[in-house]
């Protein structure tokens, strides 16, 4: 238990000496590679706007994540129960991936404005598919054995999906769930950086016009704790849902 | 088969009212290859009838084709009593099937889950406690070492109170000494039910068979059926068993070369 809580803190302590180090000893001007102290100074500094910032990137992925999430669920129990709709849409949903989320940004900033909105579109789209196809993955893949025994016991193609088909799925789902979460950030960062008036990505964008790298460090370890933070969050709801599955894959204990 | 293989068989008191199991010109096609050809076969009611075989000799997919999973290329499964038989079957996978995320007694009620039923915790505990499980009713299958799985799934099994039970080698996966005892608990469990099992293993059909047929060749066949004296389960050393065991062992040996 003391091990798993001080193996990241380590980690983290081992790469801030080295990157330290670095600066120190490689003399890297301040406008590559800022130091420690100086990341430090600028997040006490700009603590007022990159909080307002935080929050705004954090309420973008948030409600990405819940559309999203929701969103993929439907689509992946839709075609759960109709094969029919399954031929229809999964190829619509691999033609969606072929158009990178980032080619997409600009356009939806046109359409749903400078705003929050178009950022949370995009960390839906972004974490739509993850969801959608891990889920329909695990939907499909039901133990052969548990359906015969189902079959034999008489239940409805409803109660199978019910009480079989989607418990069975739900560490798939859950796997989906867990990179969708660490790729959220991608969504709301690239919308911001396309055209935003608010959010870390919009920090970051500034602060890197005016060569503030000090800013984009401070803008940037945010972001990282916060995904970290909302990972941690995802990882623990799942394992409480996946009570059942001793070795669900998530990070390891 | 007629009538007097079945015959020879003496029925248990009390097991009078129980409908047998009828299997007339069964054939099974795949493509151009035939699995098996016109089989027939009948278990009395009340009877535990072993049919053994290699792997790959179908008798999993006869299996599922009596248990209505699979169909028949040509042929019939009828009930003695006339009555259909969905809906009046239990079924015994290779693996134990437990769902792991229900705990055991829920596990044990899956079929009145399954059919929106209601539930009966009551019964459902006496059964546990019939295969000895009763403190661990609220355990979750992965907490169990796999005999106990086994029983879960006799009691899952036992729960569903229908006349026929079909087992496909549900005991392969545990150790010898595990499978013996399993297979103790089986054979007195399920002395009211008409019983269709079908296993590789020629020491577990004669220990709980009443009666063993074996099926072999390409496309199978089903061969004569071989009688083992004396109530099950029988003594794993007993004469009787050990030498129709080592007879049975030839069969499947030869069948196998064929």
């Amino acid at each position: 238990m003391i091990l798993t809580l001080a193996r990241p803190v380590v980690t983290f302590v081992v790469l801030i000496g080295a990157w330290w180090a670095a600066t120190r000893l490689a003399s890297i001007p301040f406008y590559l590679l800022p130091q420690p102290p100086a990341v430090l100074h600028a997040l006490w500094q700009q603590r007022v706007l990159l909080a307002s910032a935080t929050l705004t990137t954090f309420s973008e992925m948030a409600l990405g994540l819940v559309i999203g999430t929701i969103l993929g669920s439907l689509c992946a129990l839709a075609m759960a129960f109709s094969p029919r709709l399954q031929r229809w849409i999964m190829p619509l949903l691999l033609l969606s991936q072929a158009i990178p989320a980032f080619a997409l940004a600009p356009l939806l900033v046109l359409w749903f404005g400078f705003g929050m909105a178009s950022k949370v579109v995009m960390a839906t789209i972004v974490i739509f598919f993850p969801v959608a196809a891990a889920f329909s993955d695990g939907l499909r893949h039901t133990d052969p054995g548990w359906m015969d025994l189902a079959h034999t016991m008489e239940a409805s193609p409803g109660a199978i999906l019910r009480h079989v088909r989607l418990p069975a799925a739900m560490p798939a789902f859950g796997s989906g769930l867990r990179v969708a979460t660490a790729i959220a950030p991608i969504g709301a960062i690239v919308g911001e950086w396309v055209g935003a008036s608010a959010g870390l990505g919009y920090v970051m964008l500034n602060a890197n016009a005016r060569i503030q790298t000090d800013v984009m460090f401070a803008a940037l370890f945010v972001l990282a704790l916060m995904t970290v933070l909302i990972w941690t969050v995802v990882d623990r709801v799942l394992r409480h849902i996946l009570y059942w599955a001793p070795d669900s894959n998530g990070a390891a204990r | 088969m007629t009538d007097n293989d079945a015959r020879t068989h003496r029925p248990a008191p009390g097991q009078v009212d129980l409908p047998g199991l009828r299997i007339s010109g069964l054939s099974l096609q795949y493509g151009s290859r035939a699995i098996f050809t016109d089989l027939d076969l009948t278990v009395q009611g009340g009877e535990f009838v072993v049919l053994l075989g290699t792997s790959g000799v179908g008798k999993s997919s006869l299996l599922k084709i009596v248990a209505g999973l699979t169909r028949a290329s040509t042929g019939t499964v009828t009930a003695s009593d006339g009555r259909p038989l969905a809906g009046r079957i239990a079924y015994m996978g290779q693996q134990d099937l437990l769902y792991p995320w229900l705990t055991v007694i829920e596990n044990v009620m899956l079929g009145a889950r399954l059919r929106g039923e209601r539930q009966e915790p009551d019964r459902a505990r006496h059964l546990l406690g019939r295969v000895s499980l009763h403190e661990r009713a609220k355990a979750l299958p992965s907490e169990l070492s796999g005999g106990m799985r086994q029983r879960v799934a006799i009691a899952r099994t036992l729960y569903e109170s229908h006349p026929f039970v079909l087992m496909d080698e549900p005991f392969s996966a545990l150790d010898t000494f595990t499978r013996a005892q399993v297979q103790d608990l089986t054979a007195e469990l399920l002395q009211d039910h008409t019983v269709l099992l079908i296993t590789h293993d020629p020491l577990e059909a004669c220990r709980i068979g009443h009666r063993l047929v074996v099926l072999s060749g390409h496309p199978a066949r089903l061969g004569e059926p071989i009688h083992v004296p004396g109530p099950t389960p029988r003594a794993p050393d007993d004469d009787a068993l050990l030498h129709i065991q080592g007879h049975l062992m030839r069969i499947l040996m030869e069948g196998h070369r064929a």
